[in-house]
């Protein structure tokens, strides 16, 4: 039945990926990307992490792809400035084959890891310890990452202004 | 039953996708979706080790590069529309101040 919803939702989050990668049209693919992302928080759902999956619905497939597509929108580019210049053949298959030995040689590593087991403790993905371990072990990143995050905020707001 | 191979592949191939958009694509808009990709592929096997060893690091790790994310959406995002306003061009290829 896991085994079922998993290939359900990787199909799912593959088919998004590849939509977004091949679309002439930066809003479709934007679209596609949204339906990948969802299929990736329930797969987050499936592996024991509330936390993370309710963070990937409300952060990734809410608020940073509703950015992107409003930045599509609000430039509203025309067909002719959508047309990007073509890629040699010879330079475009080399591309694709070098990221496909690239995946198969990563797929072959991977089989090196123990399947691991099917056991997951009760208290496994808590918010709350969650939380805990943030305020505590890590702490420092924590704090750091709020000083980055102002930064961006600070930085944005420079960019945006039209004469500086 | 599904094993961390599974999540693993999966991961793999999220990422291997977004390295070919990065790679292939001129457009500025999906390269930069195609970086989300890899950040989300690369979420996903942090979770899924998190799974399977027990431990609950990975939960925080993968907090941690979504805070990053948005950071670098909003940045780059802005980065995007000024370029736009400039140059009137979202093609990768159209941007070669530095090089000529």
């Amino acid at each position: 039945m896991q085994l079922v919803a998993f290939y359900i939702f990787a199909a799912l989050s593959v088919l998004g990926a590849i939509l977004m990668v091949t679309r002439k049209n930066p809003l479709g693919g934007a679209v596609a990307l949204v339906v990948s992302l969802a299929s990736l928080a329930a797969l987050f759902a499936m592996l024991h992490a509330e936390f993370v999956f309710i963070l990937q619905i409300l952060l990734y497939a809410g608020a940073i792809m509703v950015l992107i597509i409003f930045t599509i929108m609000l430039l509203n580019l025309s067909r002719e400035e959508l047309k990007e210049p073509p890629v040699g053949k010879v330079k475009g298959l080399f591309i694709l084959a070098a990221t496909v030995v690239g995946l198969v040689g990563f797929i072959r590593v991977l089989r090196l890891l123990p399947e691991g087991t099917e056991y997951v403790a009760p208290t496994f993905g808590n918010i709350e310890k969650v939380g805990t371990m943030m305020l505590t072990d890590y702490l420092y990143p924590f704090e750091i990452i709020s000083v980055l995050l102002l930064v961006a905020i600070v930085g944005v707001v420079l960019l945006a202004k039209k004469i500086i | 039953m599904v094993t961390i191979h599974h999540y693993m592949t999966l991961s793999a191939i999220l990422f291997f996708i977004g390295v070919f958009g990065v790679l292939y694509r001129r457009n500025l808009i999906v390269i930069f979706m195609s970086i989300e990709l890899m950040l989300n592929a690369v979420n996903l096997s942090f979770v899924t080790f998190a799974r399977y060893t027990q431990s609950m690091d990975g939960h925080v790790v993968a907090f941690f590069v979504m805070a990053l994310a948005a950071a670098e959406a909003a940045v780059g995002l802005a980065i995007l529309v000024m370029i736009f306003r400039n140059r009137a061009t979202v093609q990768a290829d159209d941007l070669r101040l530095m090089r000529d």
